[in-house]
C-alpha cells in the first residue's frame, strides 16, 4: 500500500483513511463528506491527488503519436496549454481518461487516474514503439494538490509570483508558490475555479501547511466523488470503460475527426444505449448499478449516484436506451425493489 | 466513544432501551454513526407493521453507501421517528436521543438479555476499529 507525501498530514488532523487504488488515501476529515463538499461551492477546498499518474511524453514523434494514441487532438495545444483527452481501447472503448499538458512543442505531460496508471503506461509504450518518443514515468516525481472554488484565485495569488488571474482555463505556468517551485494550471474535476498545483513531493508537506493555514479547507475523495458527479464530470470506471463509446455521450467532443488507434471500432457507433443525467423525483437515493426502467423495462444502468450535499436532491449518472435519451424523459429507478421516479437531465446538477 | 450504560446493544450497532410498558426504542450507535459518516436518507418501516428479531426495518444511507437497519426483539411498530425524513443527520448529531429510529411494542422482553451490555458493545466496536 503506497502513501503520498501528505499522509502524516492527514492523520495529524483526524482523516478517515481508505485503500483507494492501492494508495492510502483520505476519505474525508473530521469535518465530514458533506461540509468538504460545500466548502467547496462556497469558499476553497485543498486535496491531496499525489496518487495520479503523471507520464512525459518527448521527442520528434511526441505529437504525432499523441494524435494516434489519444483522441483529442495534441496539435491544438501550445506550450501552456492543456486539454482533456482519452486513451482509447481498439474495440471502440477506453482505456482511461486523462488530461494533457504541452510543455514544449516536443514535450508533453499525461495526468492519468491513479487505477490506470500502469495500463496506461504499457498501452502508450507498445503504440510508442513506432515513432521517435521518449516515454518516462514521472510518477515518483510528482506530488499533486488541487485547490478548488471560488476563493482559489485570491487565495493562491498572496502566495504566488505570478499573477495568477491572468493564468486563464486549461493553462499552465511554472512559477513560485511561498518560495516553491511549483506548474500551476488552471484545472480541476469539481465545476468550481481552481487549480491543480504541481511540486516536488519532498515541497508538498510544506506547501499544503501554507495553503491551510491560508484557509484552504482540507477536503477528501468522498467530497472529490460528489462534487464531480454534481458536476456531471464521468468517472473512468463507472460512466468510461473498455466498452463504452464516448461517441454516445456529452463526451464527443473530445473524439477528433483525424486517425487514432482503434478508430474502426469507434467511429461510426451507433449507439444502442447513451450515458445521461438522472435526477430522482421521488425521495431517494440511485447508486451504482440500479436498474432504470421505463415502460416496464429494464432499459439501463446506473453508474454513480448521490445526494447532492448542495441541492438535497438525489442525482445519478447512467447508460440507458437511447430512445430515452432525451432530457425531460420519465424514467424509474429500481430502489430496493421499489420503482423510484426520475427524470433525463442534462448536467451539471445545480 | 460514547456507550451508555442505560440500554442494550447488537453486534449489527443498533441500541435497544426500555421505554416502559412494553415499548423499546431502538436507533444506532454513536461508533455507528460515525462510521457511516453524514447520514442523508433514511428509510422508516410503517407503524404497524411486525417484526421478528434480526429481521432487517429499515435502511440508513450515507453519502458513499446505503445500511440496513436490523431489529433487535421482536413486537409491533408503534412508532417511528419522521422527522429523520427531513433530517437525516440528526442521527449523527444525536444517536442517542433525538435520533432514536423505531418504537416497538415487544411480546417478549427477555429477548433483550440475548443482547450485549455496554461493557460488551465497547468490546465489539473496538474490535472493528
Amino acid at each position: 500500500m503506497s502513501r503520498t507525501p501528505l499522509y502524516d498530514e492527514h492523520k495529524d488532523i483526524g482523516a478517515k483513511m481508505v485503500d483507494f487504488a492501492g494508495w492510502q488515501m483520505p476519505i474525508s476529515y473530521e469535518g465530514g463528506i458533506q461540509q468538504e463538499h460545500l466548502a467547496v461551492r462556497t469558499e476553497t477546498g485543498l486535496f491531496d491527488v499525489s496518487h495520479m499518474g503523471e507520464i512525459r511524453v518527448e521527442g520528434e514523434g511526441s505529437v504525432d503519436f499523441l494524435r494516434y494514441a489519444t483522441l483529442n487532438d495534441v496539435a491544438k495545444l501550445s506550450p501552456g496549454r492543456g486539454h482533456y483527452s482519452m486513451l482509447q481501447n481498439d474495440s471502440g472503448g477506453l482505456i482511461d481518461d486523462l488530461y494533457i499538458y504541452c510543455n514544449g512543442e516536443q514535450d508533453f505531460i499525461i495526468v492519468c487516474n491513479a487505477a490506470n496508471q500502469t495500463a496506461a503506461l504499457s498501452h502508450l509504450r507498445k503504440l510508442g514503439d513506432a515513432y521517435t518518443v521518449d516515454i518516462v514515468d514521472e510518477s515518483e516525481s510528482w506530488a499533486l494538490l488541487a485547490l478548488q472554488g471560488p476563493g482559489s484565485v485570491l487565495l493562491l495569488g498572496r502566495h504566488c509570483d505570478d499573477d495568477l488571474s491572468a493564468v486563464k482555463k486549461n493553462r499552465k505556468i511554472t512559477t513560485r508558490l511561498a518560495g516553491i517551485s511549483a506548474d500551476v494550471a488552471r484545472t480541476g474535476y469539481t465545476g468550481e475555479d481552481g487549480f491543480e498545483i504541481f511540486c516536488r513531493p519532498d515541497d508538498a508537506v510544506k506547501l499544503w501547511q501554507t495553503l491551510v493555514k491560508a484557509g484552504a479547507q482540507p477536503c477528501g475523495l468522498g467530497a472529490r466523488d460528489t462534487l464531480r458527479l454534481e458536476a456531471g464530470f464521468p468517472l473512468f470506471g463507472h460512466e468510461f470503460t473498455g466498452d463504452t463509446n464516448p461517441l454516445c455521450s456529452d463526451y464527443a467532443w473530445v473524439v477528433k475527426d483525424k486517425n487514432f488507434y482503434g478508430r474502426e471500432a469507434m467511429w461510426n457507433a451507433n449507439c444502442k444505449q447513451k450515458l445521461v443525467g438522472i435526477k430522482l423525483t421521488e425521495r431517494g437515493i440511485a447508486r451504482e448499478g440500479y436498474r432504470i426502467l421505463a415502460d416496464g423495462e429494464e432499459i439501463g444502468r446506473v453508474t454513480s449516484g448521490t445526494i447532492s450535499p448542495f441541492t438535497r436532491e438525489g442525482i445519478a449518472m447512467g447508460w440507458l436506451a437511447s430512445d430515452y435519451a432525451s432530457v425531460g424523459t420519465g424514467i424509474s429507478v429500481e430502489i430496493r425493489r421499489q420503482e423510484v421516479g426520475a427524470t433525463v437531465v442534462k448536467p451539471p446538477f445545480y | 466513544m460514547n456507550i451508555p450504560n442505560d440500554r442494550r446493544y447488537a453486534a449489527s450497532h443498533e441500541w435497544a432501551k426500555v421505554s416502559g410498558d412494553g415499548v423499546i426504542t431502538i436507533g444506532i450507535s454513536e461508533h455507528a454513526q460515525d462510521a457511516l459518516g453524514d447520514i442523508v436518507f433514511v428509510e422508516l418501516p410503517d407503524v404497524g407493521q411486525s417484526l421478528n428479531a434480526g429481521d432487517e426495518f429499515g435502511v440508513v444511507e450515507s453519502v458513499k453507501a446505503a445500511s440496513d437497519l436490523y431489529s433487535p426483539v421482536s413486537g409491533e411498530v408503534t412508532e417511528v421517528n419522521s422527522s429523520l425524513e427531513d433530517a437525516p443527520e440528526t442521527i449523527n448529531e444525536s444517536p442517542y436521543e433525538e435520533g432514536w429510529i423505531i418504537k416497538v411494542k415487544v411480546s417478549d422482553s427477555s429477548e433483550l438479555d440475548a443482547l450485549q451490555d455496554a461493557d460488551a458493545y465497547k468490546a465489539t466496536a473496538e474490535a472493528e476499529g
